[in-house]
């Protein structure tokens, strides 16, 4: 028996099929995955954000309403068949500025999440492998001095100190990022750290970089993923409260917190202007939760 | 119990120290010339010198912490470059007005997120099980100065029922100076209609704030229920006769509690940073505002300042949670005492 699955394997192998484990575990996961509606619900919200970050001067009616350009005869129109989310008190259109937001959006995610996300990571595999000497102690208490203050007080601070920009804002946000993916993978990598295959490792002499990348990283990926899933929303929702203060994109740029506050002016009459970009951070945030739980149900060990 | 909280207040103390290297590093190593951001382009260069020397910009940046940190502990946060008053001044007049703002918080989240919470766990997999998730996924989706917004337009403009701007009508004598919370004031000194008027507006900015933080904890607190209402000592009880109110109350709740009230003082630090734009869409003059003009003023002193107030702040709530735990749920006791 155990002789035709070896068999079977190699052919496999040779062949370059998936060997059955891992087309099962991917059954595994799907099944896990979409077991949850909202899941399903949630990657869908993704894909739509992100064919509107991509294809946003593509798809928009009026891509040149996105910078600065005016048209007072059409100022202020409530939403109608050619302006579906309304115009603004230049004469914009707002369902344009909208879609263009998930852009800048995205971007901000992306870039905070692909900087601080390495960083923290090697931080705490670094301060969880040397777990108790004096490196881990260092590294985490600096993660601690970081985590002690709100993460959006520090972003503001040090948003503030900078000229306002996207990229500042960026730049701030990310600085905050790092510590709590250094605190996750810290836990997680200390305690893999004990086991037995790393013990194993280092006693046939495997280098530490070879430890630290091929033995305790790999059991990581899971809690980093579903972190980072669920950390967009909040990436978005900071990059709006620093956009909402001025402190983000800059006007004519439209970013959802600058179209919120710039809104909020002109309340209640203009609400167009105020609900729109609302919901269009509401839908990016919603989906990436939804998104991340589904995500973390993929990667739980414990089959309910 | 008590090495426990001289471990946690010893580690609280150093990673403060390390908060205020911080915090003066963000306030010193900012592009350009402090004393150009202070005094701006216009002023002359003698009066640029005569500040450089005020704030001791000229010494190396170890040596200016160290006299900063030294005037710090005791209360002198140098002055506003923008109003030039002391900012420790401004800080005791706006910060109870913060504290007052986030305690109402505090206090609709606890409320809430208990009473949402058992309910959904009483009730789970029902409407009203399915109507408490979708109002935190509404919690989760919409920041809270989004919220703000909301409450503003329907209570203030459509309805007008409620006051929405400020602490007090202006036409309302503020109370007595005694605490600064002007509710508590109103209270101490009789002067009722003061206090219930410093009441009303309180309500509509806290809930801003609150409901993100409210609907998230009470999800968890859920979680947990059906988690422990599924464990067997559980069955065990049952089967023994006790009262449902004794069961969910003794055995049920209090296991239960521990992980919710640690999310709880973990969302202060988002209840803290949101307060900052929350207070500003109400105009509630508190530390937030102040902090959030200072910022936008680069009023680097006033920055430092608020930067470090909030997180002493954030650390003092999570040290009352952490003790709080400890009292609850026994468990945590022995695990605690040998970190």
């Amino acid at each position: 028996m155990i002789g035709v699955t070896q068999e079977a394997t190699a052919i496999a192998k040779k062949k370059g099929w998936l060997s059955p484990s891992t087309k099962e575990n991917f059954r595994i996961y799907k099944y896990k995955f979409t077991r949850n509606r909202l899941s399903v619900f949630g990657l869908a919200l993704v894909a739509i954000s992100l064919f509107f970050a991509f294809f946003a001067l593509q798809i928009v009616p009026f891509p040149e309403h996105i910078g600065a350009f005016v048209d007072h005869a059409n100022a202020n129109n409530p939403p109608s068949a050619v302006h579906w989310f309304g115009t603004d008190n230049v004469g914009r259109d707002v369902f344009s500025r909208v879609i263009y937001c998930f852009r800048g959006a995205l971007l901000m995610s992306i870039v905070v999440l692909a900087i601080s996300v390495p960083v923290g990571t090697v931080l705490g595999l670094i301060a969880g492998y040397n777990h108790g000497r004096p490196v881990d102690t260092v590294i985490m208490r600096i993660t601690d001095v970081f985590l002690s203050i709100p993460a959006l007080i520090l972003a503001l601070s040090i948003a503030s100190i900078l000229t306002p920009n996207m990229m500042n804002s960026m730049l701030a946000v990310t600085i905050m990022w790092w510590p709590w993916y250094t605190r996750l993978v810290y836990t997680q990598s200390s305690s893999v750290a004990k086991e037995y295959f790393v013990r194993n490792a280092e006693l046939i002499g495997a280098s530490k970089f070879h430890i630290i990348i091929k033995e305790i990283l790999p059991n990581c990926f899971s809690p980093i993923f579903t972190k980072m899933a669920l950390d967009v929303g909040w990436v978005l929702l900071m990059g709006a409260a620093l956009s909402f203060v001025g402190l983000g994109e800059q006007p004519p740029i439209p970013a959802f917190g600058q179209m919120i506050a710039d809104g909020s002016r002109l309340m209640p009459q203009n609400w167009w202007l105020t609900l729109f970009p609302a919901l269009g951070i509401a839908f990016m945030i919603l989906g990436f939760n939804f998104l991340g739980d589904g995500l973390r149900d993929m990667f739980d060990k414990g089959g309910h | 119990m008590l090495r426990f909280i001289g471990k946690r207040l010893m580690m609280g103390v150093l990673v403060l120290i390390g908060t205020s290297m911080l915090i003066f590093v963000i306030a010193r190593v900012v592009p350009g010339d402090v004393a150009m951001i202070a005094l701006g382009a216009r002023a002359t260069e003698s009066a640029r010198e005569a500040l450089r020397e005020e704030l001791h910009l000229n010494d190396p940046l170890p040596v200016q912490y160290v006299i900063w940190l030294g005037n710090v502990l005791q209360g002198d946060f140098g002055n506003s470059f923008i109003t030039r008053r002391p900012v420790a001044d401004d800080v005791r007049q706006f910060f109870p007005a913060t504290l007052e703002l986030v305690f109402m918080s505090g206090v609709f989240i606890v409320l809430g997120a208990f009473s949402l919470g058992m309910l959904a766990g009483k009730y789970k997999n029902t409407w009203v099980d399915g109507l408490i998730r979708v109002l935190s996924y509404v919690g989760i989706a919409f920041p809270a100065f989004v919220v703000g917004i909301v409450l503003l337009l329907i209570f203030g403009h459509n309805f007008q029922i409620m006051p929405i701007l400020g602490r007090i009508s202006p036409g309302v004598a503020p109370p007595t100076h005694i605490t600064g919370f002007f509710v508590l004031d109103g209270i101490l000194t009789g002067n009722f209609a003061a206090a219930g008027n410093a009441f009303l507006h309180l309500l509509l900015p806290s809930f801003a704030l609150a409901l993100g933080p409210l609907v998230q904890s009470a999800r968890i607190l859920r979680s947990s229920l059906v988690d422990n209402s599924n464990k067997e000592y559980m069955s065990v009880s049952t089967a023994a006769g006790l009262p449902p109110s004794l069961l969910t109350r003794k055995y049920l709740l209090k296991p239960s509690a521990g992980p919710t009230i640690t999310v709880m003082g973990l969302d202060f630090s988002a209840l803290l940073g949101q307060a900052f734009l929350v207070e500003r869409i109400f105009n509630w003059p508190g530390l937030s505002r102040y902090g959030i003009n200072a910022m936008l003023n680069k009023d680097l002193n006033a920055i430092s300042a608020v930067v470090l107030i909030i997180g002493i702040t954030f650390f003092l709530v999570n040290f009352i949670v952490d003790i709080i735990i400890v009292f609850i749920d026994p468990r945590m006791r022995i695990g605690r005492e040998s970190v």
